[in-house]
């Protein structure tokens, strides 16, 4: 005969039904961005350089309006000042207030390099977008389009629209747009080719979504990063296009200014050793470029950690 | 290998091609006549004039005319000038502009693949920041700022250099360096993550394991495998220097191409402009070309038949 085990009710506990407990997410999910987010604040530098952007931005704003003086208001009794309480950047060859002067530049920089950057993006994810999707023959007409416009010297362009068109805001903008958008498309173009092989977007398209809709809600969110690299970058090259267009004399008309008019006015007064009115420009050009730059590469390495070495 | 030359050459002429009728259109989309600044002028004259330059034909004639004229490297007349043209400011700029760009290619790359390298091999140390720092600088001052503080401290203040001409090599020093800058940034930032890459190949790990002194590694295994990816920059490289040249030479005061088409373009004379344009972007769309040739080349691992 068999022993039977005494196992009685009372050996026995029911299980706590614990499986949410082991489930649980103890860290709060963090999202793509969110991520992207955490990793660019470790990145000092390109922190220093979101806040240079952020400080730029607001006395491009607030700047004109602080000092009491216009922009373009001509005083010859006070030329060439040097920095003073009524002067907080000194004056002009013409007794302009170069502190106004400095903030309404950076008005017109940042403006001509964030819209030139945003058209560019806006042309390029169009044109990029259907070439990669539609693939196959268009895409390689468009493409072909895109490589010779590529090989166009971009600032020989920028110059020659400028002479034939005559100087003006817009008219800067456009003449950099014009060519500027093809990186953008190149881009955008090889992202959409990997990404319309995904299973997801095969899915979307088993299911019967439209072109318009896998763009819009697939393939232009995933390649969101890459593109808002090539934005923050592009500001800087469009900010330098700019100065050195004015440079040469094809800048915004006067009376308005932007950095890189106001170089090219100091320059007259340089032979005299005003080397203030340069350095004032020159500096913020300078950090513009730099603040721009160092966050698009922290941007850069915060959206695909791959990249850190 | 030969039918991706051919088919490269192709698509370079098409694109000069597309440069030259973009500048012809752009430049006789200009309303009014390249002689309204001249002020009155009896009608004979003006028409003699028109006459001369051609601009009393229909457009398409002109076009044709033009290029003829580019196909014999012709680059037309100068309007403000009646006895130069195009081609004497090429035959006596070119010159200049190309010794003052190659120094500047020259000084620029060498520095850049130099800190470059120190930067990879002293990664996240003080040297690796030194370069990075030195490369951020070289890239965010534009060269017009470099060029005025060189001018105003080396040459005017400590009266190390010339400030401005051109003549001899010390000339020559400013302006190169003020080019350089640019060239340089761009440089050592590929050279510091080619090299990084490369260090972490395997062949280096083997080498080192090997025995192999660090130097021999570094000098032969790595430097020469890392540097292929600078071929590739040399034309966003002489782009630059070209457009920066415009700037460099226009402050410097030296005669060379670049400060005659700043100087055609402040006066509206649209033939040296024109001619101007295209006789650059000939230069920089061929140099792409042969760069393009070339990294394939070198590395044969590119694909070949793809052609982009």
């Amino acid at each position: 005969m068999q022993h039977e085990p005494q196992l009685t009710a009372e050996l026995f506990q029911p299980v706590a039904d614990n499986s949410m407990e082991t489930e649980k997410i103890v860290r709060p999910s963090i999202s793509y961005w969110a991520d992207v987010w955490r990793r660019l604040k470790m990145n000092k530098l390109a922190m220093v350089g979101l806040f240079l952007i952020v400080g730029l931005v607001v006395m491009a704003i607030i700047g004109p309006m602080i000092s009491g003086y216009t922009y373009h208001g001509i005083d010859f009794k006070a030329k060439n000042l040097r920095w003073s309480a009524e002067h907080w950047f000194g004056t002009d060859t013409s007794g302009r207030d170069l502190f106004t002067r400095a903030w309404y530049g950076a008005r017109i920089s940042l403006f001509i390099g964030v819209m030139a950057a945003l058209i560019d993006f806006v042309i390029g994810v169009i044109y990029g977008g259907i070439s990669g999707f539609k693939g196959g023959r268009v895409d390689n007409i468009m493409m072909r389009i895109a490589e010779v416009l590529y090989g166009v010297p971009y600032l020989l362009m920028v110059i020659l629209l400028m002479v034939v068109m005559g100087q003006g805001l817009w008219t800067i903008i456009i003449a950099m747009t014009l060519t500027g958008w093809i990186p953008m498309a190149r881009l955008v173009r090889g992202q959409v080719l990997q990404l319309k092989e995904q299973e997801y977007v095969q899915a979307a398209l088993a299911l019967g979504a439209s072109t318009g809709w896998i763009l819009r809600k697939h393939i232009i969110p995933n390649t969101m990063g890459p593109i808002l690299v090539n934005i923050t970058l592009t500001v800087p090259t469009a900010i330098f296009a700019e100065a050195t267009l004015s440079f040469l004399g094809l800048g915004v008309p006067a009376p308005q200014a932007s950095w890189g008019t106001m170089a090219n006015d100091a320059l007259v007064s340089l032979l005299v050793g005003n080397t203030y009115q340069l350095f004032i420009p020159g500096f913020l050009i300078s950090l513009a470029m730099f603040a721009f730059n160092v966050f698009g590469d922290g941007l850069r390495d915060a959206l695909d950690p791959r990249m850190r070495k | 290998m030969l039918r991706f030359t051919l088919k490269r050459l192709g698509w370079a002429l098409l694109t000069l091609w597309m440069v030259i009728t973009l500048t012809f259109v752009l430049m006789h989309s200009i309303p009014g006549n390249p002689f309204a600044k001249e002020g009155k002028m009896p009608p004979g004259v003006f028409e003699n004039l028109m006459r001369y330059y051609h601009l009393d034909e229909p457009l398409y004639v002109q076009y044709g005319l033009y290029l003829k004229s580019l196909l014999q490297f012709d680059f037309g007349p100068s309007i403000k000038s009646s006895t130069l043209t195009v081609n004497d400011y090429i035959r006596e700029g070119f010159p200049v502009s190309l010794h003052l760009g190659l120094q500047a290619l020259i000084i620029g790359v060498t520095l850049g693949i130099i800190f470059g390298v120190f930067a990879a091999l002293y990664h996240n140390r003080y040297p690796d920041y030194l370069s990075m720092v030195l490369a951020i600088i070289g890239l965010s001052v534009p060269n017009f700022i470099l060029a005025t503080v060189f001018i105003n401290y080396v040459a005017v203040e400590w009266g190390l250099l010339p400030p401005a001409q051109w003549g001899t090599w010390k000339h020559t020093i400013l302006p190169s360096l003020a080019l350089a800058a640019m060239p340089m940034a761009f440089t050592a930032r590929l050279m510091r993550s080619s090299m990084l890459e490369v260090l972490s190949q395997d062949y280096v790990k083997t080498a080192k394991a090997k025995g192999i002194a660090k130097s021999m590694v570094i000098l032969k295994h790595t430097i020469r495998n890392a540097i292929l990816p600078i071929v590739t920059v040399l034309g966003v490289i002489a782009t630059n220097l070209v457009t920066g040249s415009f700037v460099i030479e226009h402050i410097f005061g030296i005669p060379g191409m670049g400060e005659m088409f700043v100087k055609g373009i402040f006066n509206r004379d649209y033939p040296v402009i024109l001619g101007s344009t295209v006789f650059y972007s000939a230069v920089l769309i061929f140099l792409t070309f042969v760069i393009d040739v070339l990294y394939t080349w070198i590395d044969p691992r590119i694909k070949v038949t793809g052609g982009e």
